[in-house]
């Protein structure tokens, strides 16, 4: 079972994104539940989403505690919540940010860590700040656990608000091509 | 892909699109809707399926919840397959028709998208707002996945008009964690639905009809006259009606499980249960969780099995008799409260059903996931680690399961 954590902010599609990558990994015969936090949602609130996946069914209906991935849609929302919470050692992140590896603190328990300048990218392609096909894009190009192919297959099958499914392939595939992976050894994790 | 197998059809959507995406498929008639947290979605759906002409219904977005069961009642008088949904206060404000529904016998069902009750305010998921109108006359089924949700829409119809039962249903499903909660799903084909349902048949004994004018829901009782005797034989009407209901869930399950392939539990599920020395009770979605935590204790050993109880109402007392007799102490974890007995409500029917039998077991009520809480894997544990050194029989404190989250 490999678990993610989504946290973004109200209105950037947080929730969506965690719906589109569980039918994208559904549609490659694996398994996958996604459920979303709960609150009274509003814009620019801070906002999570869990995703499991796996090669069997899952049966548990639960939030996630210790999640191996963190895709963080959000450059800012880690000033108002600790978005590394009971994260496993060895860790992914995915992290929507213009900063470089250099510029971020990373706790030690991540060793994977995939950056996209999202906002900028949203900014040229949608002229605002929706940040989340884009980083699915980042979350396949980080970690490799599911294909733009499926995940563009499962953006047609979605319904946006605020964008046409022709602006969000270009931001999956913008979030894929401009994402940087930075590795770090196990010693330095540890 | 292989080219000699064809791939299944499926579908990802959450609980409330499954359960809307079963009254599609159930041809219903009449819909008539009060968006509430955590249901609205569900309704937003239907009124699409409706706007894109997928569903051939009337809709009607009442003024608020006691229009809308009002509505219904209407619909179905006058032949229509009819459903709703609604969740904790909105429940709350339907109960005069909603008390109304089963003893004109009409075969309404509705979605309950489970909700803690007020007050103190909250608007997630529990199971208090259906508990709440346990013993109204509803029959209840909860589900634990979101197929469960859209297969039990689906048989909940059966259940409803076959002519020995011609009682409403209430399928009940967790706000939040199935409301919200998305997975992969297999849609049955719309033959294979229209088969199973046939032809809505839903006024033959109840109608207005100007071709057959009837006096609908008289006034009767009071102490003298036919008023009497007239009551008693709607009242017992209605449980030979909750009776027979407990076959009629069966047989609709069966044949459901024989058209899809998919075979729920009517009742109870046993699960790990043959050779368990001890137990634990669930109900709705808790028990994915709950069937984990099983699966690790029986690798450390422990022989534990689990009851989940899917038919709430009429409570299906035999078989939970039959499904703990003999396999030692048990517990039950209940999503709301008991507030006149200090426990779980289902602690308290599960006790009840073993009544009589000897030696008693030793047993626990636990209490959790209220207003959203979470029940997790290790909530679980902790549950099976209590009941599995229970010693003797008799009362103990109930077991707040989220006191320390």
């Amino acid at each position: 079972m490999y678990e993610v954590r989504l946290h973004g902010r109200g209105g950037q599609g947080t929730v969506l994104a965690a719906t589109i990558l569980a039918a994208a990994i559904i549609a490659e015969e694996k398994f996958a539940v996604a459920i979303p936090s709960f609150g009274f949602e509003r814009r620019g609130a801070p906002v999570a989403a869990y995703l499991r996946m796996d090669t069997r069914e899952i049966r548990r209906m639960t939030n996630i505690y210790r999640p191996d991935c963190i895709i963080c849609i959000d450059p800012t929302v880690f000033r108002s919540i600790d978005i590394f919470g009971g994260i496993r050692a060895g860790a992914t992140l995915v992290q929507a940010t213009g900063r470089t590896i250099e510029e971020l603190a990373r706790p030690q328990a991540v060793s994977t860590v995939g950056l996209c300048d999202a906002v900028s990218i949203a900014l040229a392609l949608f002229g605002r700040a929706i940040t989340n096909t884009i980083m699915l894009g980042a979350f396949a190009r980080t970690t490799g656990l599911v294909s733009l192919g499926a995940l563009q297959r499962a953006l047609e099958e979605s319904e946006f608000r605020d964008a046409g499914l022709e602006q969000n392939m270009r931001a999956l595939q913008r979030g894929h091509d401009e994402t940087v992976v930075h590795r770090f050894s196990s010693e330095a994790a540890a | 892909m292989s080219a000699a197998a064809p791939a299944r059809r499926f579908l990802v959507c959450d609980g409330n699109e499954a359960a809307a995406l079963a009254v599609a498929l159930a041809r219903v008639d009449m819909v008539a809707v009060y968006p509430i947290t955590p249901q609205s979605s569900l309704v937003e759906y239907l009124a699409k399926y409706i706007a894109d002409g997928r569903l051939q219904a009337e809709l009607v977005n009442a003024e608020g919840e006691h229009s809308v069961l009002s509505v219904l009642q209407g619909a179905a008088l006058a032949g229509a397959r009819t459903f709703t949904a609604t969740s904790g206060p909105g429940l709350a404000f339907m109960f005069e028709p909603y008390l109304r529904t089963p003893g004109m016998r009409l075969p309404i069902v509705m979605s309950i998208v489970t909700r803690d009750t007020l007050t103190p305010q909250s608007v997630w998921g529990g199971h208090q707002d259906a508990m709440s109108v346990r013993d109204v006359g509803w029959v209840q089924m909860y589900c634990e996945t979101v197929q469960e949700v859209l297969d039990t829409v689906i048989i909940a119809y059966r259940v409803a008009e076959r002519h020995d039962v011609m009682l409403p249903v209430n399928v009940c499903h967790d706000g939040n964690y199935l409301s919200y909660g998305t997975a992969r799903i297999e849609p049955p084909d719309q033959n294979v639905v229209d088969t199973f349902l046939g032809t809505p048949d839903v006024n033959w004994h109840v109608a207005l009809d100007p071709e057959r004018p009837m006096a609908v829901d008289p006034l009767t009782g009071g102490a003298g006259g036919a008023g009497p005797a007239m009551f008693v034989r709607y009242r017992r009407g209605q449980c030979a009606g909750m009776r027979d209901a407990l076959d009629a869930i069966r047989e609709a399950h069966e044949e459901w499980g024989r058209l899809t392939g998919r075979h729920h539990a009517p009742l109870i599920e046993r699960y790990r249960m043959d050779d368990a020395e001890f137990s634990i009770v669930t109900l709705g979605s808790m028990t994915g969780a709950a069937k984990d935590a099983i699966d690790e204790a029986r690798e450390r050993g422990r022989r534990v099995g689990l009851v989940k109880v899917k038919t709430f109402r009429p409570f299906p007392a035999a078989a939970i008799a039959e499904a703990l007799r003999g396999h030692g102490a048990f517990g039950v974890v209940d999503r709301s409260v008991d507030f006149a007995w200090n426990c779980g409500p289902l602690y308290r029917e599960v006790l009840t059903s073993l009544h009589g039998i000897t030696p008693a077991a030793p047993s626990q009520s636990f209490i959790g996931g209220l207003a959203g809480a979470d029940l997790t894997v290790e909530h679980f544990e902790s549950v099976i680690d209590t009941v599995g050194q229970l010693q003797n029989a008799g009362a103990r404190d109930t077991v707040w399961l989220n006191a320390q989250d």
